[in-house]
């Protein structure tokens, strides 16, 4: 019972925090609001260290790019904003890590309730081996008791949301692995906000589909960013200038150089930034 | 080279063609016999082969076998499955690695038991202990202490059979499940055990046939007289049982008894390959294809 209403009362602040934002956009550019801030933090895997004393602010209701290298460390770091590293038994961390008011690596932050407010969508589309309908349905059912009616609603408003209603709305119980890649990849991001999170972590979200859903998957993260702050991975440079409002470039462990994404890409301050985004490393 | 192959392939398929044509045949001498039929060999409930001293007596119904097989069956997948099924998540998705590296080779000693042992363990340890605990309840023989010795020696086929499947589930499923909200426990029992479903209903499968087939504890444990009851503080002989006593028994061959032999072991073969094809079936059905 508990758990229910802090359940309700975090859905409650997400709605409450979302709303002046889409109401006054215009300010919102002028001072972009800091949703998650990170200070000196470091990260390791066992003895290797694999992120060095990064400091990041990453913007409400904003897309938010990691670009680099491979083994640059953005996806470490990504995956600490929602402590998926915990799984991880070698991972550690130090430093600041906050979302709002909330600690992320304090060691009495209930997990579980951080992940319900930092969705997940991943490399390779994962929808479970249920139905389409059972696939978005899950989330809430874990953390929400609500009836059949209210349940088919979020259901319905979650796929729209993720631009897949129309294609599965007359298939909702068939298995969601016989949708093609890019369609589980958007029901992987309904289902993700099915649960009514504030941030979404996208861990190269289009790599492993074709173009045409690359684009679909590019306009539905420009779009949610209204409701959502977004924070992507991408090996993808087109991809970074297309869909997100600011680039952050990582470079062995280290933040090399971060802001809008425009200024990223046409007038980069390090030379190493430039040197990656023109494509002659990495 | 390939010819020696091959003639070695074909005497796989010969084998067990000659074994089922035997099978058949001899079952068929069987039925042929004027002291049976066959809907008194599949509906009758009384079997007394042996006991009857006067052939024009005896009585030839499957029941009392088939369900003292059932019996002791059902009541060893009562404690395989579920022990077995919990073990395989907690060595899967809970295990640290120390505890595995006690937990699994623990499991593989049991697999390594004899049966016969298993067997006298069941008529020396469990069946006194039953006695004991209900009053003297029980016979000395009966089909629950065979079916808690067979439950114990399918429990490391099902619980390794299980980990492989569970084990099988990717780990992106897991994480799409933490990524939402689960916690370890959720995510084991929403998440990994349906996605592992089939691998752990072959597992079931094949834990049952064993049973099933499963000779020397229930020739030791179960008993030698054949009762149609549901009663578990029955003795109950198996099909098994049965052959095992005919076997040794003194009816040269070409008796009725001889013969009723075969009829049993093709009952079994019956019921044994028809789980093998439910299991192929259920497999083709629930196999979750993960790329």
């Amino acid at each position: 019972m508990k758990a229910l209403n802090a359940n309700i009362s975090t859905m409650s602040e997400v709605s409450r925090s979302a709303t002046p934002q889409s109401d006054s956009p215009a300010q919102a550019e002028v001072t972009p609001e800091v949703c998650i801030r990170i200070a000196n933090f470091n990260a390791w895997y066992g003895s290797f260290q694999a992120i060095h004393n990064l400091s990041l602010d990453v913007p409400r209701n904003q897309v938010t790019a990691f670009i680099g290298p491979s083994g640059c460390g953005k996806s470490t770091l990504l995956r600490w904003i929602n402590r998926m590293n915990d799984i991880v038994p070698s991972a550690n961390s130090r430093g600041t890590l906050m979302i709002d008011e909330l600690d992320v690596l304090a060691q009495t932050t209930d997990v579980v309730n951080l992940r319900r407010r930092v969705g997940m969508v991943f490399q390779k589309p994962n929808p479970f081996p249920k139905s389409i309908y059972d696939n978005v349905a899950f989330g809430p059912k874990l953390h929400l008791y609500l009836s059949r009616a209210e349940l088919d609603e979020l259901v319905e408003w979650s796929l729209r949301k993720a631009a897949v209603w129309d294609e599965v709305k007359d298939r909702l119980h068939a298995p969601a692995l016989g949708l093609s890649g890019g369609q589980q990849q958007r029901l992987c991001i309904a289902r993700a906000i099915a649960v009514g999170p504030e941030v979404l972590l996208m861990d190269e979200p289009c790599s492993a589909l074709d173009p045409a859903s690359t684009l679909a998957i590019e306009d539905l993260i420009y779009e949610l960013r209204e409701q959502y702050t977004i924070v992507m991975v991408t090996h993808n440079m087109q991809q970074a200038s297309r869909c997100s409002d600011r680039t952050a470039f990582f470079f062995e462990g280290k933040l090399v150089e971060s802001g809008p994404t425009q200024d990223v890409f046409t007038k980069p301050q390090e030379k190493r930034t430039d040197d990656y985004v023109r494509g002659r490393f990495g | 080279m390939v010819a020696l192959l091959a003639l070695c392939a074909l005497m796989t398929i010969g084998i067990t063609v000659g074994i089922i044509v035997m099978l058949i045949g001899e079952s068929w001498n069987f039925i042929q016999s004027k002291y049976v039929s066959l809907s008194g060999f599949l509906t009758g409930t009384e079997w007394t082969a042996l006991q009857s001293k006067d052939i024009e007596k005896a009585e030839f119904g499957i029941w009392p076998l088939l369900s003292g097989t059932l019996r002791v069956t059902v009541i060893a997948m009562c404690i395989a499955l579920p022990c077995g099924l919990i073990t395989a998540i907690f060595l899967s998705e809970f295990a640290s690695s120390r505890v595995r590296a006690i937990l699994k080779p623990t499991l593989e000693v049991i697999a390594g038991i004899p049966t016969v042992v298993l067997g006298y363990f069941a008529v020396l340890v469990v069946s006194p202990s039953l006695q004991f605990f209900s009053g003297g309840g029980f016979d000395t023989f009966n089909a629950t202490s065979a079916g808690i010795a067979v439950g114990i020696l399918c429990l490391p086929m099902v619980s390794s059979l299980s980990e492989d499947a569970l084990h099988a589930v990717p780990r992106a499923l897991r994480e799409g499940a933490y990524g939402l909200g689960c916690t370890p426990f959720e995510t084991a029992v929403k998440v990994v055990v349906p996605g592992a479903l089939s691998g752990i209903i072959s597992a079931f499968l094949l834990a049952f046939s064993r049973a099933i087939g499963e000779t020397m504890v229930v020739a030791l444990a179960a008993g030698t007289r054949a009762t149609f009851t549901a009663d578990p503080r029955e003795q109950s002989q198996t099909m098994t049982g049965f052959i095992v006593e005919m076997i040794k028994s003194e009816n040269e061959y070409g008796t009725v008894q001889y013969f009723s032999l075969y009829a049993v072991a093709m009952t079994l073969f019956v019921i044994t390959f028809g789980m093998t094809l439910v299991g192929q079936l259920i497999r083709r059905r629930y196999q979750e294809v993960y790329s």
